[in-house]
């Protein structure tokens, strides 16, 4: 089996997947310039969430708008355009501009005494715009720290072998294409099922991170261990007899996760059939680049492909550097 | 079999036990056999977070323009405050934490009246000064004033049942609490409780001043080298406190802070200058704890509520059901194909993935760890993460038998080798777990940080299962069968 010598193929179908994702994110950033490339939930942009269930009559949604317009934000503003959306047979979930606990309450009341029976606060969050901004921030912040943490540790890990930076450098680009993949089908997400980015999503993306880093650690280490014991094997083909030797463990590992994940997909229920969905993504790519092109970003550099426009070696030749 | 696996083996039989103890039991507790007093009471139910058993959760943020300029200790003053604040109102099982700079984190479990206990807890503490008479109640009680009240309040049992104090409490939030006019001022001194009323236990104290006209609060030492607190009033106040002290030297004047009285002092000599003296046996630290208190109302730093997020009961109990049933089925999937796929060791392997799951039960119950929703998913998924070392070290060990190894020689070498990428690949899940928690920390967001810590304890056991217990195991097996003349068994 030879997985490297086919490594701009496999470049390609991580593009096919990236560059749609991109567009998507761009479509969204053009219609929404306040809001970046993702749609995103109140906890990063601000505003209430109210989810509420009725035992009487269910209200149409034009009745629940109706009660919102009696009432201000929490900044003096008109809750004039809330989104509305029927949550199951007898539920409704309502975003609108961020309301306190008190004007809630007011919320519910006015309710209870318009349709009747009794109802029921399932879920109530409330978000300032201030805090949802910070917390943005410092998500980005938390991703580069992150990154940084990573590349510093898998080149003291590899410190042994030639070029340990390579190591780190591969294993980030790699963990940046599972965040640009899980990004681009999140906005693929948001644009055809108007799914928002809240702070599960981020805890998914972080995890992604994680676990693409463990999966790509895993091929290089067998890298680094062949290293050592094939030494007059050239680069590419010793790169690739790790890959190899490796990928029964990849998808078995791959398999188990997935199969826990699918349960929590399947059976989980719906507060975290999103987190999960965005995991299922992440992981299945994780695994993908630390196959597909980590390993071969190592043999891209080691032959300096982009001096001859990442044309592949026709022959294989003795390494390089010893 | 070695010496070390022989010790290894009764660990792990003694860790199981103790975990299956703690597992299927609520509380534990051992008596000391030569007192009656216990020497180990633990309380071991599981705990739910708020999104799985419903309740309230508030992030409440420092009212200040620049959060930089919050001074820590002042914030954990305001923590304390709000804290009994919230106690008082009858709320059991509240907790409060500092996150970041100017942030504190409330959580109140299984409220129904959030809109209250929030109203409550962005009131600006009421400071009263109130008249006890000759019969002073002992710090800490909980009392009614006549500020504030209308003549028609309802008699209630002071103290008794702590949510009654709901009521006049919140009720002072509607009042303007900063108003500059004592309400002392139009009350002589006649109306002062006499020794009748003072049996009943609806007592409704005189409120002599509010905080609203102290002026200024200092810490100082007496001649004697005592701690005192030396104020100031305000010239609205200082004739109402005059007129009092006046005619009740040698009675007991009472410092309330949000009907709580927290210092009972006796007036010694009348205070007609607008300044005064408290004394008593203080240490430093108290007299600096009740200057603050004087000083600043209750709250050091004003706060408001910048998130707030309260989940029904029934959403909490379907999320658990739902969870439970999804980590089960995986489980179940999972031991499946591991016995499939890597035959013996697979089996072994899934024995070694229930020792994990009764392993981490126990210790998310004596931690303890508080579940959430994420920090469910977060376990789940770090069973995935315990068979992927379980994995490595089998298709190791495979590999090594068909360069022709012998069994034992094999199993070793299997472990060894597979050691550093084990190493390596769960460090890095390690500091991803670490950013994420000082993320959610610093934020508040409880969601993250309960994610984080279950993924990175998942981590740790899942590192000890499989390298210790797993392998223990499978000697244990091969001590007692003869597997060389069965490589099927290993999947071969």
């Amino acid at each position: 089996m030879n997985i490297i010598k086919n490594r701009y193929l496999y470049f390609l179908i991580s593009l096919l997947v990236i560059v749609p994702g991109i567009i998507f994110m761009a479509i969204h950033w053009i219609n929404n310039p306040n809001e970046g490339p993702l749609a995103l939930s109140i906890d990063f942009r601000g505003g209430s969430l109210l989810e509420v269930q009725f035992s009487g009559t269910l209200p149409s949604i034009n009745d629940i708008q109706t009660v919102y317009n009696q009432y201000q934000s929490t900044t003096g503003q008109a809750l004039s355009n809330a989104i509305i959306q029927p949550l199951g047979t007898d539920s409704y979930s309502i975003t609108s501009k961020q309301i306190d606990d008190a004007t809630k309450g007011k919320v519910v009341a006015a309710m209870q005494s318009k349709f009747g029976g009794t109802v029921t606060v399932l879920n109530f969050t409330s978000v300032s715009a201030s805090v949802g901004a910070e917390v943005t921030t410092a998500a980005g912040w938390a991703i580069l720290a992150a990154a940084i943490f990573i590349i510093l540790y898998v080149w003291w890990a590899f410190r042994s072998v030639e070029h340990p930076v390579r190591y780190g450098t591969a294993a980030i680009i790699a963990m940046f294409h599972d965040i640009f993949v899980v990004l681009g089908v999140e906005a693929m997400l948001g644009y055809f099922l108007h799914w928002e980015a809240d702070s599960l999503f981020l805890t998914a993306l972080l995890t992604v991170i994680g676990f693409s880093v463990h999966d790509t650690i895993v091929v290089f280490d067998r890298i680094r261990e062949n290293a050592n014991i094939y030494r007059r094997v050239d680069y590419e083909t010793m790169v690739n007899h790790s890959v190899v030797q490796t990928l029964d463990r990849s998808i078995n590992t791959q398999l188990t996760v997935m199969f826990t994940l699918f349960a929590l997909a399947l059976f989980g229920g719906d507060t975290t059939r999103h987190f999960v969905i965005i995991l299922l993504v992440g992981i299945f790519s994780g695994t993908y680049s630390s196959i597909f092109n980590a390993s071969p970003i190592l043999v891209v550099w080691q032959n300096r492909e982009w001096r001859t426009w990442f044309r592949r070696k026709t022959e294989a030749q003795p390494r390089i550097a010893q | 079999m070695s010496r070390s696996r022989n010790i290894w083996l009764v660990v792990i039989i003694l860790l199981i036990a103790f975990s299956l103890w703690v597992d299927l039991s609520k509380n534990i507790s051992i008596a000391n056999p030569t007192n009656d007093k216990m020497l180990v009471n633990l309380d071991t139910d599981i705990r739910l977070g708020l999104d799985l058993r419903g309740g309230l959760q508030t992030l409440l943020q420092a009212d200040v323009p620049n959060c930089g300029t919050v001074d820590p200790n002042e914030l954990n003053v305001t923590r304390q405050i709000l804290e009994s604040r919230a106690n008082a109102l009858g709320v059991s099982e509240v907790t409060m934490q500092v996150a970041g700079n100017c942030r504190i984190v409330a959580q109140f479990p299984g409220i129904n009246n959030p809109e209250q206990v929030v109203a409550a807890l962005q009131q600006t503490g009421l400071l009263e000064f109130v008249d006890m008479g000759n019969n002073p109640v002992p710090e800490g009680t909980i009392i009614q004033t006549d500020y504030g009240q209308t003549s028609a309040t309802k008699p209630t049992t002071t103290g008794a049942t702590q949510s009654a104090a709901i009521t006049p409490a919140l009720t002072a939030t509607t009042q303007p609490a900063a108003t500059n006019t004592p309400v002392a001022s139009t009350t002589p001194s006649a109306t002062a409780p006499t020794t009748a009323t003072q049996t009943t236990p609806a007592t409704i104290y005189h409120t002599v001043i509010t905080g609203a006209a102290l002026d200024t609060v200092t810490v100082q030492t007496s001649s004697l080298g005592e701690y005192e607190i030396a104020f100031t009033l305000k010239s609205s106040g200082s004739q109402a406190f005059s007129d009092y002290t006046s005619s009740h030297v040698g009675q007991y004047l009472a410092i309330v802070l949000d009907k709580k009285a927290i210092s009972v002092p006796r007036v010694n000599t009348a205070i007609t200058s607008g300044q005064g003296v408290i004394q008593g046996s203080f240490t430093a630290d108290s007299a600096n704890a009740l200057a603050v208190q004087l000083r600043y109302g209750s709250l050091p730093v004003p706060v408001k509520v910048v998130e707030s997020q309260t989940v029904g009961p029934t959403l909490g109990a379907e999320s658990v059901r739902k969870s439970l049933l999804a980590g089960a089925i995986g489980l179940s999937v999972v031991i499946l194909f591991m016995g499939l796929y890597y035959r013996l060791p697979g089996i072994i392997a899934d024995l070694a993935l229930v020792t994990y799951a009764l392993i981490s039960l126990m210790l998310f119950k004596v931690i303890p760890v508080t579940l959430t929703l994420p920090g469910i998913a977060g376990f789940i998924l770090s069973i995935g993460m315990a068979v992927d070392a379980n994995v490595l070290i089998f298709e190791r060990l495979k590999e090594e038998l068909r360069s022709g190894r012998t069994l034992r020689q094999a199993i070793d070498l299997g472990w060894r080798r597979a050691w550093p990428s084990i190493r390596d690949s769960n460090s890095s899940t390690l500091i991803t777990c670490l950013i994420l928690y000082i993320f959610g920390n610093t934020f508040g967001a409880s969601v993250v940080k309960g994610f984080s810590i279950n993924l990175a304890l998942g981590v740790v056991i899942s590192l000890f299962t499989a390298i210790i217990v797993t392998r223990t195991y499978l000697h244990l097996v091969l001590d007692n069968l003869k597997l060389d003349e069965h490589p099927n068994w290993f999947g071969l």
